[in-house]
């Protein structure tokens, strides 16, 4: 167990040194592309906490997201009756918002089970859009709501995109570091207990309710983070800005990542993200098969680019990236596993 | 957004509008209940196979076949597709987890969203129905004719595969190793292909519910994405496991959601979706599995 310890200390460690020199190496617009992906990837570790551990899949969290991303908006244009908060200083406030509308989707989620509930937390997904059209004077409509410029504070050299990158990493670092500490404690074995069998949890004197509505309102707060940052990035919000196939990439960036390894799931943000834009330069690389010959900027090949790969990476490598990890460490780390 | 004054006639055809839709979700709730049934899968590429068959129906017509002789083609096209979907692509995951072949499904609808926008174009289209649109009178209230053709033949359609589950071998066989996976391979049930059959079916239903709703609205990609929502919705209220469930939770939606969002101005038509999971949400709090499905008891 210590040796586990160390190893994922030193782990941890080498990411963050990583993650600080990193923006050396790249060009600004690469910062933002890696900020974006420091995005995703705080929203997957929420879910990660929620599907892979308490074993609850929600299908909703772009909406969590939106939360998160349209309290920034509003905090720091119109602000507190009239006071408009400083950006970063809304990110705190918009997980807590966005967490505890997790822990009210989270009551429900009680009585509901797999893949009932997987369908609620869709419905919530394509409901959210249209809470800005209907409420436009606060959320702003369809045409949404501008933010101000992100610019790095305390006189800090750094250029937007760079700021961003650190603020956006620093933060997954931290948050990262406290799903790691809270999943290895009592909490992560209750969650485990409860995704493997409720009843025998709750024959063991786990509090059901209490832990799965803390799975939420935490994963909830994680994906409000997330968005918060991600409404920063863009410099708007619209409910074009969260639409409902987020939702959909991040469960497929938390299956990709592998369910109960955080760190796998980076991979898991960075092929989000990849798929997401670099969709062409897929297209490319099948041409070069025989026989192939797609149009790269054709609208729906992005689409059709993603879905193909999901389906080939569930089939090729059902345990994710974290999986492959773990199994390609294996011989190094069996006699310190204790769950198999 | 005044709400006009309220009329009978009028509130008749909101009724019989609302049980058109209603028997669009019933047939898809169908679909999504067939596979569930027998795979304990809710298939999120349900919507966009039924686009799909229905793009392949538009592009028969479109080479001068009429409307019912492209019907039969298009439903083999699609009774082999969901087939061969199941072998190819759930069965080699067939026992994996629930999220897993959710995630399959779910890269197969972005899959097939992505290749119809790159065979036939984004753009919307028209498809001709075979009913016309002009309305006949129905005791003092207008109705037209397109739309009791499309409650008629989801419903023929429904009472054809009740009939087919109870009365022949093969639905039997198929219920059998839903219901006993185990017990039916011992008498000779070959359930996996079983399985694959009710992909078939339930591929068909979408196809046709499909090629029902394309002439009320236009083709396109997109099309069954808010509809399969609402088919969700119907399936879960009527129960995931119960094919009856799923026809009148269809039509009790259908009928609900349009009576909702014509007479209760604070939903109109944009916060309709939300309210049918609303409800279905109530639903699930007070009955778990929905009107006429079972809560299953299981053994630890």
């Amino acid at each position: 167990m210590k040796l586990k310890l160390v190893l994922e200390i030193l782990g941890f460690v080498a990411l963050a040194v990583l993650v600080a020199v990193m923006p050396s190496f790249v060009s600004d617009f690469h910062s933002r592309e890696f900020a974006i992906v420091g995005m995703y990837f705080i929203a997957l570790l929420g879910l990660g906490v929620l599907t892979g551990y308490s074993g609850q899949i929600s299908l909703g969290h772009g909406a969590f997201m939106a939360i998160g991303g349209y309290t920034t908006a509003i905090l720091s244009v119109d602000g507190i009756s009239g006071h408009p908060v400083r950006d970063i200083w809304t990110i705190p406030i918009a997980g807590v918002v966005a967490g505890l509308a997790g822990l009210l989707v989270g009551l429900p989620a009680l009585r509901l089970s797999g893949l009932y509930l997987a369908l609620i937390t869709f419905g919530i997904a394509v409901s959210f859009p249209q809470l800005p059209k209907k409420f436009g004077g606060f959320l702003g409509g369809t045409s949404g709501q501008i933010l101000n410029l992100v610019k790095a504070p305390f006189g800090l050299d750094l250029t937007p995109n760079d700021w961003m990158y650190y603020l956006t990493w620093g933060i997954a670092l931290v948050l990262l570091a406290v799903a790691w500490w809270l999943l290895r404690g009592p909490t992560g074995r209750a969650l485990q207990a409860i995704r493997d069998s409720e009843v025998a949890a709750a024959s063991s004197g786990i509090n059901l309710a209490f832990y799965k509505t803390l799975a939420f309102g935490i994963s909830a707060f994680y994906a409000g983070v997330a968005g918060a940052l991600y409404a920063m990035a863009s410099a708007y919000v619209n409910p074009d800005t969260f639409p409902i196939i987020l939702s959909i990439y991040l469960v497929v960036g938390l299956a990709v990542g592998g369910l109960g390894s955080l760190a796998g799931l980076i991979a898991g943000a960075a092929l989000i993200y990849f798929l997401q834009n670099h969709a062409d330069t897929v297209a490319r690389w099948v041409n070069h098969l025989p026989a192939v010959d797609l149009n790269p900027k054709q609208p729906g090949i992005s689409s059709a680019i993603f879905g193909a790969v999901l389906i080939l990476v569930m089939l090729l490598l059902p345990t994710g990236a974290g999986g492959l990890l773990r199994k390609v460490f294996r011989p190094l780390t069996t006699r310190l596993y204790t769950r198999s | 957004m005044a709400v006009a004054a309220f009329t009978w006639t009028e509130f008749a055809q909101q009724l019989a509008a609302g049980i058109r839709e209603g028997a669009i979700y019933a047939g898809l709730a169908l679909a999504l209940v067939i596979i569930y049934r027998s795979t304990r899968v809710i298939n999120f590429a349900q919507g966009e196979l039924a686009t799909f068959t229905t793009f392949i129906a538009w592009s028969l017509m479109n080479h001068g076949l009429s409307f019912w002789s492209a019907f039969p083609i298009v439903l083999a096209i699609a009774f082999t597709g969901g087939v061969a979907i199941e072998r190819i692509l759930i069965r080699p995951v067939e026992n994996a987890s629930v999220l897993t072949i959710v995630i399959i499904t779910l890269g197969l609808a972005l899959l097939l969203n992505g290749l119809m926008s790159i065979i036939w174009g984004g753009q919307n289209r028209q498809f001709h129905g075979p009913f016309s649109t002009r309305t006949i009178d129905v005791g003092g209230v207008p109705i037209s004719v397109q739309d009791i053709g499309i409650v008629v033949t989801s419903l023929a359609l429904v009472a054809l595969l009740a009939l087919f589950f109870r009365y022949t071998k093969l639905g039997l066989a198929m219920r059998a190793a839903a219901v006993n996976p185990a017990s039916s391979r011992l008498v000779g049930v070959r359930v996996s292909w079983m399985l694959a059959l009710g992909w078939g079916i339930a591929a068909v239903l979408g196809a046709v519910a499909g090629m029902m709703i394309a002439p009320v609205v236009f083709l396109d990609p997109n099309m069954m994405q808010t509809i399969l929502l609402y088919a969700f919705a119907a399936a879960v209220l009527g129960g995931l496991d119960s094919p009856l469930g799923a026809v009148v939770g269809g039509i009790l939606l259908g009928v609900t959601i349009t009576l909702l969002g014509r007479y209760v101005e604070f939903i109109g038509s944009t916060l309709k979706l939300p309210a049918a999971l609303l409800l279905i949400l109530v639903l699930l709090l007070v009955r778990p599995g929905g009107l006429f499905g079972k809560v299953a008891v299981r053994r630890v």
